[in-house]
């Protein structure tokens, strides 16, 4: 036993740095979950809306990115709600850093607000254009709605795809954040970008699901979520298995994560509770021609949130100081 | 102060006998707040009685040569300054933390005030011809502190001369913190 070992720190205990980072509390993996949430909210309508010619019907498909832009907002504040210098949350908009995903989301989150916002007055109905061109009127702003109306038809279908596009960064960058960060194996996957866009897409299904849908929308977006579920566990297991071929750093998150300290919320709330069971749900109610349980998009929310929890706590345990 | 100055420090763990002076005079030289340091004392004890070996390393930021702090700081905030020294601008930063949890040493801590903080290689000493306060204050001398473009500084020539090690090279941050071995 010659590689005993015994590393004794002194004169340190930082708070919020030792003896492992806490940096990072509730704010950021429920602003991870709402920015995902609105990514999927605004992304599924538009593909929808592209793939069959046709506007969505159900007054919740309409105004969804309306809806996406209220969540984001809600995880921006969650956001602002973090930083430890709140007066200089403005220094984010006077530089662009390329090297860096959380400048390169910022950016984003500010194109996500006139794609929702114009997107969600294309799909008002004509009665609804009506009432808010009066109330727009009483401010003597009804020319801006007019204006703003005839621009949110003109440019539909750029507009569709920005928000596919915007919203496809969005959910990628915020799995990026965590997964370019070589200091934390438990985050540095690549995997970590396109996993949290899939369950961005898995959760923003579910909630629609929780609005009233029309009967032919909502066979579709369960369909669809039953293929980002699908999707969500092949990336977990790619995860997974990019941990478990990697180096020591790599082999201790695969660990940490199957049969450490996280593996009992991972297994419970993420893959059994946020994916498996909602996965057999939707089948059998698909299958079975069932009314569909609020019961499965709730547990699809509740997998997502634990997702980017488990995440983040076992992410910032997990530091080079366990390998000296 | 020229651009192409590479600033390192080098640390003779065989001398060093971690006392601590080097963070006390840290803090006194930084006004570092209670219950911070910017830098610190690792002892590591190897092996089984009576077979043991020991290394005392003090330890800080190791101003990387590709400093992940930077590359993922979104508003320029952390920066590379004069001879490769990484700082942080008080004014631009946002206290985000990005990058206290890309640094793969965790020498970075957020100061009471809202930015965050870390050891500057004392740069406001050094452009005074000064020495770091801790090179400064070492009883052992073994804490050593120079440019290591400059062939004939005593950096360079105790890493030519001794055996050496950087803390997780695999991280491929390429630090200038060396210790001899």
């Amino acid at each position: 036993m010659n590689d005993a070992m015994l590393e004794i720190v002194h004169g340190r205990a930082n708070a919020q740095i030792d003896p492992s980072l806490q940096v990072w509390g509730w704010e950021i993996p429920v602003y991870l979950f709402l920015g995902g949430l609105a990514a999927g909210v605004l992304i599924l309508p538009a593909l929808l809306e592209l793939l069959s010619g046709k506007k969505p019907k159900s007054m919740a498909l309409r105004l969804a990115p309306w809806l996406s832009a209220v969540l984001l907002s809600l995880g921006m504040g969650a956001l602002f709600l973090d930083l430890s210098y709140k007066l200089h949350v403005y220094r984010f908009y006077l530089a662009f850093e390329a090297t860096s995903p959380m400048s390169w989301g910022s950016w984003i989150l500010l194109l996500v607000y006139p794609v929702a916002l114009l997107l969600g007055l294309g799909g008002l109905t004509d009665d609804e254009r009506q009432r808010l061109g009066a109330f727009a009127g009483k401010y003597r702003l009804a020319s801006l709605v007019t204006w703003a109306l005839g621009h949110a038809d003109a440019l539909r279908r750029p507009l569709l795809w920005a928000a596919v596009i915007v919203g496809a960064g969005l959910g990628i960058y915020t799995g990026i954040l965590l997964g370019a960060m070589a200091a934390r194996p438990q985050w540095n996957s690549a995997i970590l970008g396109p996993l949290f866009l899939t369950s961005g897409l898995s959760t923003g299904a579910a909630l629609l699901l929780l609005l009233r849908l029309d009967e032919h929308e909502r066979h579709v977006v369960v369909r669809w979520d039953v293929g980002a579920i699908l999707a969500e566990l092949v990336l977990i297991a790619v995860l997974l298995v990019g941990f478990a071929t990697g180096d020591r750093t790599s082999q201790h998150a695969f660990w940490h994560l199957t049969s450490g300290p996280w593996a009992a919320p991972f297994w419970s709330l993420v893959v059994v509770t946020g994916l498996g069971v909602p996965l057999a749900l939707e089948a059998i109610e698909i299958r079975r021609r069932l009314p569909l349980a609020m019961l499965t998009p709730i547990l699809v929310l509740i997998g997502g949130l634990s997702l980017r929890f488990v995440l983040m706590i076992s992410g910032q345990a997990s530091s080079f100081r366990e390998f000296p | 102060m020229s651009r192409d100055k590479r600033y390192a420090m080098v640390v003779d763990t065989r001398l060093c006998v971690a006392c601590k002076a080097c963070v006390l005079a840290c803090k006194g030289e930084n006004a570092v707040p209670d219950g911070f340091s910017r830098d610190w004392l690792v002892e590591e004890v190897r092996g089984w009685f009576p077979h043991l070996t020991a290394e005392n390393r003090s330890e800080r930021c190791n101003h990387c040569a590709k400093p992940p702090c930077v590359a993922s700081c979104p508003t320029g905030a952390s920066h590379v300054s004069d001879g490769g020294v990484v700082l942080v601008t008080h004014d631009k930063c946002t206290g985000c933390k990005a990058c206290i949890a890309s640094c793969p040493y965790d020498s970075r801590y957020p100061h009471p005030d809202g930015y965050v903080d870390k050891c500057t290689f004392c740069l406001h000493r050094v452009q005074d011809g000064k020495l770091p306060a801790c090179v400064e204050v070492c009883p052992t001398f073994c804490l050593h502190f120079g440019d290591l473009n400059d062939p004939q500084s005593e950096v360079s020539r105790l890493l030519r001369e001794r055996k050496f090690k950087v803390l997780h090279p695999e991280t491929g941050c390429q630090p200038n913190v060396f210790f001899l071995t």
